[in-house]
């Protein structure tokens, strides 16, 4: 009898403890980092930050491309994998799909004979790019096994030969006006937001994100539990590597050129935006809506010190201090949660 | 010879003679809304095993956690050999002579035997490098005294569980440890293993040592326990020497109430063969397995850890599939390659390793609760109809009595018990017709056997056909309409509940 009295006593106290949404943490990280920036504009340059609607609109258009890559490589982390190819996909697939965009008028087009395409051809081709790479890596981790910190730096490593390769180190340029449509103005934002919003709702409401979660929060029991681990994680990466081919598209569009340099060290940063935004390394645990924020931060970042006028090695060092510190923080926020049970 | 020294032990204990080796007073540890422990004592006396015994969440392992450095008490006092210590950390303990040994073994796998004993003081030679022959020499040494006979210069993942438990006590002994703690020593142990186990404690028994030892088999509490205490709700009950109480005595105390029907069986009527199984085989494995199960009917599943008990139900569940022999389902010849194959023809497999192979730890209790049920139903257009999962999950949390404060908490700070319900809601959730249970209550405490049990019994009159694998006989015995008997992959023998008892049944497990 003693034992369920504690027992309900103790649900009691339980319930009365509020549940704030884990977001808030990195929110306000968010708006600290705003502030911070505000203030220092005032004093250092005597204007403000933030009330300066051309500098956020550059701010987040900076952070588009990137973001729809970090969503993808935000429901691969939640398997507990990880996808370090997303960057040189960006670029292979700007290549790719920019050639079949070219222009007629344009005289030295790499397909000189497949100019002035409809713009669905470029677009398809790139989305197919970064779906085959992601399918190649998908396969490699599923069925053979290796890690996929192994499968994705291997394609890594290819994707970028490849967008050197295929035109010898040459950029390709003049798309069609159709084309470059889609990176013109805020589109690339309204294509980032889109697919974010899309994947916060596939990875809460959806069998495919309960069963991303599961299988990153305990692989074996995922399997006993009758999920198909293998094309699911199949899937996971295949869809990683479509939104690694869309911001190809898009980067080609918007820059109105396609570069075999392109989305260098991309994945890193799409990486340290989950990190930051509160997805777990190990699986299982993490949010769109955190890697969103996680972004935001790191745009405000560059953003704040171009503003500042700060060098930009100092930039990158900042930068890297406040990845590690978002990683420590998680790591304490873990142990205080397992020393309560 | 067990009287005398039991004899011994209280007077000693009633006469507060000075043997005390370890005393613990007026414990106290909260954690954020939970008081963990309140005025727990212990006393633990040189030349003798100690169990504790409560229910899980009676605060056996803080105590053990408090006593080996891990945990700092929020009030009390630790002496050790009479002398007032406080330890900051288990490093700090190790070096004062008190050593645990942990259920999550923790040695090196890809080190030797040799270099995980004496890691930090490995002796070294006049260039100040690693004097591995002398190090080998100092195991085999220790291995003696212990009589192990492990090579000092085999690499740790190539032993077996057993073989690394040995290692970890002889490591403990070579810190000059008086205090030994072991947690569920024997859980991965088989019968044999047991016994050369029991051996060594009672070797080091006899050099003075105290053993904490924690179980939740009352069996080997009588078999190597000289005294034990009790515990409940984070609080002391009572000590007492095992010789002077019976089993029922103690259940009393840890649950502080009678438990009237640890096996309530009810009668169900058996009907038609669900599942038939004709000579099936995983190569290497098992072979030659044929039973058949009906609806309402249990079947029980006995044999030694390693007999192949558990790889049977992974084979008829698809998670390792048979490589040969045939699975009849309600009479039709059914091809099983993975779990999903199973769950697609009406089977459920409650695995053996709650942690391993069935919670997801990190995630709720609902998350764990719905996962499977998602495959089939409450799921339109890819989205999970969630309103509807939920009142079904809470529906369960009220027929399976589980207790947590909502659905949404982790599942991971629920007792064992609690989780191994989420489990089974899980299962019962998908409404199967044969279900597959291997330990259902391993690890659990008393009062939720009880109920599992009758879940279970409750489950076969509904009609399901079960098979149960359970290490624990009474379990067994008390549950099964039918038992099959394995023995190094082969069955030995399948007895009706009438024909059935413990030596009938190790005969043939260890044939």
């Amino acid at each position: 009898m003693s034992i369920q009295q504690t027992d309900t006593a103790l649900a009691a106290g339980e319930k009365t403890r509020k549940r704030l949404p884990p977001e808030l943490n990195i929110l306000s990280v968010l708006i600290g980092v705003a502030l911070i920036f505000e203030v220092l504009g005032w004093i250092l340059q005597g204007q403000s930050f933030l009330l300066n609607p051309q500098r956020l609109t550059i701010m987040i258009l900076q952070v588009s491309v990137i973001g729809i890559i970090a969503v993808g490589v935000t429901q691969v982390i939640i398997t507990g994998g990880i996808d370090l190819s997303s960057g040189s996909v960006v670029a292979m697939s700007a290549m790719i799909s920019m050639s079949f965009a070219q222009i007629a008028t344009y005289d030295r087009a790499v397909y000189p004979w497949l100019t002035d395409m409809p713009v669905i051809v470029p677009v398809l081709i790139g989305l197919g790019c970064g779906l085959l790479a992601g399918l190649i890596n998908g396969a490699l981790i599923a069925y053979t096994g290796i890690p996929p910190f192994i499968a994705t730096l291997g394609m890594m490593v290819t994707a970028r030969g490849i967008a050197k390769w295929y035109t010898k180190g040459q950029p390709i340029s003049f798309p069609t006006p159709e084309f470059a449509a889609i990176g013109s103005g805020i589109w690339p934002v309204v294509i980032f937001l889109a697919i974010a919003l899309l994947f916060h709702i596939g990875l809460r409401y959806t069998r495919y994100g309960k069963f991303t979660y599961a299988i990153g929060a305990n692989p074996q029991a995922a399997r006993v539990s009758g999920i198909n681990v293998k094309t699911h994680l199949l899937k996971v990466y295949a869809i990683a590597g479509l939104l690694a081919g869309l911001a190809g598209v898009v980067t080609a569009a918007r820059a109105q050129t396609a570069q075999a340099g392109m989305g260098m060290m991309y994945e890193l940063d799409a990486i340290a935006a989950a990190v930051i935004g509160g997805t777990s390394l190990a699986g299982g645990a993490g949010r769109i809506t955190g890697t969103v924020i996680g972004m935001l931060i790191l745009g405000l970042m560059t953003s704040g010190f171009t503003f500042l006028r700060i060098d930009a090695y100092y930039q990158e060092i900042v930068k890297g201090i406040i990845i590690v510190a978002a990683v420590i923080a998680d790591v304490y926020r873990q142990k205080k949660r397992t020393k309560k049970a | 010879m067990i009287s005398n020294r039991t004899q011994a032990a209280i007077e000693s204990y009633t006469h507060g003679r000075g043997d005390d080796l370890l005393v613990v007073e007026g414990i106290r540890k909260e954690f954020p809304g939970v008081v963990a422990l309140d005025d727990v004592q212990f006393r633990l006396k040189r030349g003798t095993v100690h169990a504790l015994m409560g229910e899980n969440g009676a605060g056996k392992s803080t105590l053990m956690k408090i006593i080996a450095g891990i945990y700092t008490p929020d009030r009390g006092s630790l002496h050790l050999r009479g002398e007032k210590i406080a330890l900051d950390s288990p490093l700090d303990a190790l070096e004062r002579g008190i050593a645990m040994i942990h259920q999550e073994l923790n040695l090196m796998p890809f080190m030797t035997v040799a270099e995980n004993i004496w890691i930090r003081r490995e002796p070294t030679n006049r260039f100040g490098l690693v004097d591995h022959r002398r190090m080998s020499r100092m195991t085999r040494e220790l291995f003696d005294r212990l009589h192990i006979g492990i090579d000092p210069d085999v690499e740790v993942q190539k032993l077996t569980v057993a073989a690394r438990q040995m290692v970890e006590i002889a490591k403990a002994v070579s810190y000059q440890s008086d205090v030994l703690i072991m947690d569920e020593p024997t859980s991965a142990l088989t019968e044999h293993e047991v016994e050369h186990l029991f051996d060594i404690i009672r070797n080091l028994r006899a050099q003075g040592k105290g053993i904490v030892y924690i179980t939740h088999k009352m069996n080997e509490l009588f078999e190597i326990a000289d005294e034990f205490s009790v515990f409940r709700d984070g609080r002391y009950v009572a000590t007492h020497a095992s010789a002077d109480v019976t089993r029922d005595d103690i259940i009393r105390m840890m649950v502080g109430r009678e438990i009237t029907d640890m096996f309530p069986k009810e009668e169900a009527k058996i009907g038609d063969v669900v599942l038939s199984v004709d000579k099936l085989a995983v190569n290497g494995v098992f072979h030659d397995i044929s039973f058949e199960v009906r609806a309402g009917e249990i079947l029980g599943i006995a044999g030694l850890v390693g007999s192949g008990r558990s790889n049977v139900a992974e084979a008829l569940f698809g998670v390792t599939p048979a490589t040969s022999g045939t699975i009849r389902i309600r009479g039709k010849e059914t091809a099983i390659r993975s779990p999903g194959d199973a769950m697609r023809n009406g089977m459920a497999f409650l695995t053996e390793d709650r942690k391993e192979t069935g919670c997801f730890l990190i995630l709720s209790v609902l998350e764990n609760m719905q996962i499977a049920v998602l495959h089939n139903t409450h799921v339109r257009g890819g989205f999970v109809d969630q309103p509807a999962v939920n009142r079904l999950c809470e529906d369960m949390k009220g027929l399976l009595r589980i207790k947590t404060p909502n659905l949404h908490e982790r599942i991971e700070n629920l007792s064992g018990g609690n989780q191994q319900k989420a489990l089974i809601a899980r299962w019962l959730l998908i409404k199967p017709s044969i279900l597959i249970l291997d330990e259902p209550t391993r690890g659990i405490d008393v009062g939720a056997k009880a109920e599992i049990h009758r879940l279970i019994s409750r489950l076969a009159g509904q009609g399901v056909a079960i098979i149960m694998i359970s290490s624990e006989l009474p379990e067994v015995l008390g549950m099964s309409d039918r038992i099959m008997v394995m023995h190094e992959g082969h069955a030995t023998g399948i007895l009706d509940r009438a024909e059935a008892d413990q030596v009938r049944i190790m005969e043939l497990a260890a044939k």
